[in-house]
């Protein structure tokens, strides 16, 4: 039988937590990229586009993480794909994180005064055009703590990932734990790496949203 | 070959899934009290310069934001037993939920005391009203006003979270879920039905906190 020293245990959840990190980053990028298109339909001035975008936030909002995870994985293979557990739950992360960042986004876009938009449109400029040079500059700097207040949750959203078979953080907890009998300890280690990863982003978006406030 | 839905093979499961849902909700009604309770009390204490109270608070506020739920629930349920502190599932799930709730909420009513004007409790200073009413009546019913809003999500994304607890075997929708798949192999019939129960159950809740919340700060105007 393999004994595991407290360095093995220590070893392995950094290994795993490589994983988390990865998963989290590709949510985070995949779910800003569908969440902009996303941002884009919900602010439309087409109203069958905003209904649809809106319902797409509500379903995803409104629903646990781990369902949309289980329709997902199952859904995908009623297909006859076989997918394997990280695509998955890369999939699943990126769309509830885009429909999260486009809710997010949309407060900070309604923020920008109305007068931006009509000075925009008096200079004939097309909708996409008024996003992109006159809004989303100015919705950006809004924008910026939240968003990174949000990444904490997509890499704690990661830990249930763990439920449909993806080895990171807490699934190689679970497994350490069985081979150890030492939930305490394991646990316990699992919680202080999620920690490590998430309180820097915690701190740095509570300093941001200090930093954009005194500046207005 | 195209997969063909078939729905009726969750008929005759209804027992289990009212009876998951019931259990769901009351998870969330203890989580929701006893959290919030946790939350006014920790925004009390984190209002004033008591020297080890506030910063204890702090962390504990702290820890419980940047961990995620599911490995505070693992830790209570299979760490706590190494401290001789044993819980049932139920047990377990409902204190997982109230310490991640309380943690939350002590965050966002903090928000809410700390737009309190100053000169509102020196108007209640003034008036001689004791430091316990000054909170009660000046600081905190205000403060649950303005932060209502917030605090109704945040009770929302609990209940949604509760799903995970099924993993500790606490008999909730998702748990009767697993189970019913694991009868029947219509995984993502059953997932989907559950999903949109659990839309239809945040919905409600939503609808519910925001009437609770007419109900309690609305009247208080006239009276």
């Amino acid at each position: 039988m393999v004994e595991f020293a407290f360095s093995d245990i220590v070893w392995n959840l950094l290994l795993a937590l490589r994983w988390t990190a990865l998963l989290s980053v590709v949510a985070f990028i995949g779910g800003g990229a569908v969440g902009l298109l996303v941002l884009l339909a919900r602010l439309s001035s087409r109203r069958w586009l905003r209904r649809l975008t809106r319902g797409y936030i509500e379903v995803f909002q409104g629903t646990p993480l781990l369902m949309q995870l289980f329709l997902t994985f199952f859904g995908l293979s009623l297909v006859g794909l076989d997918v394997p557990a990280w695509l998955a739950a890369g999939l699943a992360l990126t769309l509830f994180t885009s429909a999260f960042l486009a809710e997010i986004w949309r407060g900070c876009v309604e923020a920008v005064p109305r007068g931006q938009w009509e000075a925009s449109s008096s200079l004939a400029l097309t909708y996409l055009e008024q996003m992109r040079w006159v809004i989303l500059p100015q919705a950006l700097r809004l924008a910026v703590a939240p968003t990174i207040g949000f990444s904490v949750q997509v890499v704690k959203g990661t830990a249930v990932t763990s439920i449909i078979g993806f080895v990171e953080l807490t699934k190689a907890g679970t497994m350490i734990t069985n081979a150890t009998f030492q939930p305490f300890l394991v646990y316990g280690l699992v919680a202080l790496f999620y920690f490590l990863l998430c309180f820097p982003l915690s701190l740095c978006a509570k300093s941001l949203e200090r930093k954009f406030h005194a500046a207005r | 070959m195209a997969y063909q839905f078939d729905f009726s093979s969750l008929s005759g499961y209804g027992d289990l899934l009212a009876k998951g849902a019931g259990l769901t909700v009351s998870l969330t009604v203890v989580g929701g009290l006893a959290g919030v309770a946790i939350g006014i009390a920790g925004a009390w204490a984190r209002s004033r310069p008591v020297p080890v109270l506030a910063p204890v608070v702090a962390a504990y506020v702290e820890v419980i934001r940047n961990t995620p739920f599911l490995v505070q629930l693992f830790f209570l349920f299979f760490g706590l037993p190494a401290l001789g502190i044993k819980l049932g599932e139920f047990q377990a799930a409902a204190l997982a939920m109230v310490v991640n709730l309380g943690a939350y909420s002590t965050e966002i009513i903090r928000a809410g005391v700390q737009s309190i004007p100053r000169g509102q409790i020196e108007a209640a200073m003034s008036l001689a009203m004791t430091p316990l009413q000054i909170f009660r009546h000046v600081v905190l019913i205000p403060a649950l006003k303005k932060i209502w809003p917030a605090l109704s999500s945040q009770v929302v994304i609990v209940m949604l979270g509760s799903s995970v607890c099924s993993q500790i075997a606490a008999e909730e929708l998702t748990f009767a879920a697993n189970f019913i798949q694991s009868r029947n192999f219509r995984a993502f019939e059953v997932y989907f039905v559950v999903t949109a129960l659990y839309l239809a159950l945040s919905i409600l809740l939503r609808w519910l906190l925001s009437r609770l919340g007419q109900a309690l700060f609305e009247r208080r105007r006239h009276g």
